[in-house]
């Protein structure tokens, strides 16, 4: 019997702040892969944006991370992954996939040297593979001129692979069959329907936070208690950053 | 307006709650915001009172392990609580009913100014909310106003609304009793539909003003029916529900094929006892 590909879904975006929304995403994505019978997902990161890709209303990265901690502290599969905030400029998607999957390779367990002399075959562990997880929305951008580079929304399907968890008002299929890219690899674009449909956006929280209004069971208690202490996203607060955005699509 | 002019609104919502889900839960905050913003009213409480088995609906499961589901939810709410008077009655109560209860205990509350007992609940929850009564009752020692007590109000979701025009769901005279005397407050997201529905109904439009139709812009579609599919196919239900309701169900592996075959073939109670008083 063949055995199951391990899988580590790593989702990028601005998480600003991080909803139940970007935490339904991980679970309809893993139950998606478990379904298909050839994936066993192992591990999934969130890897919240640097604040220098400057979007507009963007909150510091140390807080958008630390909410994020907040928001998984009772995920026993799920974490966050300050890498990509800490750097000291903005960076592609690919380039954080590419950090990630390098980081999951160097923590297998090492087989070689173990049998000097021995010849005896070892069965190799299976290579995790690390694919981008994302909304439909995500998807869309990549036809958005100039804001991938072709070479890394190439790089993205075929060395690692998309799970593009759908989302009201956006038809990934559609997306997919637009370009010629993402029509090669579209064996390795794995796309979840989300039965429950949730137009839940980080937009939408800020939005209500700034109007005094309840979100009270849209994202963690603990998220919510953090951004009140900390006077986040309130009317005076956001924060006028430059308006156009520099590269690649993000999820909210 | 001053706080001592407003209406104190007693939030009330009926259902099944079965399981309870975190939309449920945001009908009571949107509903919360609305009301307080018009200027003239002040939500002091949400009750949530899950249906009686004897309700026989498909699928219905113990209303023990609903209810404990509904306060498992509401245990970090500071304001919304669960009530088990209608679960725990033998047989199914209208919603009318079950608005007039707890509308005369808030009444029997207020006569009552050295209130000492609390309320059956959560000590710490009810605890503000009695201090808040007892705070009113002491002006309400200088200035008697019968006006002062807090009026109940039915929240609900359009679905609720629309089930009005259900023949033999409800009774004519309950749907106006609870427009007339208490008052509705319907969280939908086709505001244009609801407006409609109560336009097309004498009964509704004659008592328009007391119902508050409040927009959902959002879709947050995380209906218990969802719920019970994701679990009988084994998915994830983590961040639709509560957690500690999500680890409940797990432990007592609450929803099945089996449990969704309940009353099947059995009439709705309601529906049930149209046919009975129409046979009386």
């Amino acid at each position: 019997m063949k055995s199951r590909i391990p899988v580590v879904l790593l989702a990028c975006g601005s998480f600003n702040p991080i909803t139940n929304m970007h935490l339904r995403l991980f679970e309809v994505a893993r139950d998606h892969l478990h379904q298909t019978g050839m994936y066993q997902v192992i591990g999934g990161i969130i890897s919240p944006v640097n604040d220098g890709y400057r979007k507009q209303d963007l909150v510091a990265a140390h807080h958008r991370v630390a909410m994020a901690r907040l928001a998984l502290q009772t995920s026993d599969w799920v974490q966050v992954d300050p890498w990509e905030s800490e750097q000291v400029q903005w960076m592609e998607t690919v380039k954080v996939l590419r950090h990630h999957h390098s980081e999951l390779l160097r923590s297998l367990p090492q087989t070689e040297g173990q049998d000097h002399g021995r010849a005896r075959s070892v069965a190799p562990t299976a290579v995790p593979e690390l694919k981008l997880l994302c909304g439909a929305d995500v998807l869309k951008t990549f036809q958005t001129p100039n804001l991938w580079k072709d070479a890394h929304i190439q790089e993205i399907v075929e060395k690692f692979g998309v799970v593009c968890v759908s989302r009201t008002g956006h038809n990934p299929k559609e997306y997919i069959s637009g370009s010629p890219i993402l029509r090669r690899y579209q064996h390795n674009i794995h796309l979840v329907r989300e039965p429950v449909q949730n137009e839940l956006s980080s937009t939408y929280i800020r939005r209500a936070l700034s109007q005094g209004h309840s979100v009270k069971y849209l994202l963690p208690d603990a998220v919510i208690s953090y951004i009140k202490d900390h006077n986040l996203y309130t009317r005076d607060s956001s924060w006028k950053g430059s308006s156009t955005q520099r590269n690649e699509g993000k999820t909210d | 307006m001053e706080n001592s002019e407003k209406t104190e609104v007693v939030l009330l919502a009926c259902g099944s709650f079965n399981p309870i889900t975190n939309m449920h839960l945001r009908l009571f905050e949107l509903a919360k915001d609305y009301m307080n913003e018009t200027g003239k009213y002040r939500v002091i409480k949400g009750i949530i009172s899950p249906v009686g088995d004897a309700y026989k609906k498909k699928g219905l499961i113990s209303a023990h392990h609903r209810v404990i589901m509904a306060e498992l939810a509401t245990k970090n709410s500071e304001w919304v609580e669960v009530d088990t008077w209608e679960s725990l009655q033998k047989e199914w109560v209208e919603t009318a009913k079950v608005l007039r209860h707890h509308q005369e205990k808030l009444e029997a509350g207020s006569c009552d100014h050295q209130q000492d007992s609390p309320m059956p609940g959560k000590p710490g929850q009810k605890r503000k909310w009695v201090e808040q009564r007892q705070d009113f009752s002491q002006k309400k020692l200088l200035e008697p106003k019968p006006k002062d007590v807090p009026k109940v109000k039915l929240l609900c979701g359009a679905d609720l609304l629309e089930s009005f025009a259900v023949p033999n769901l409800w009774k004519s005279e309950d749907i106006t009793q609870i427009v007339e005397d208490y008052g509705l407050i319907c969280i939908t997201r086709a505001g244009n539909d609801a407006q409609k529905f109560i336009y097309e109904s004498d009964a509704l439009w004659k008592h328009r003003n007391n119902i508050h139709l409040v927009n959902e812009w959002i879709t947050n579609d995380i209906s218990s029916t969802k719920i019970r599919r994701a679990l009988r196919r084994g998915q994830s239900i983590r961040y639709l529900v509560p957690d500690l309701v999500q680890e409940y169900i797990e432990k007592h592996d609450l929803y099945s094929c089996e449990s969704e075959e309940k009353n099947v073939g059995v009439i709705l109670a309601p529906l049930q006892r149209q046919v009975a008083d129409a046979n009386s």
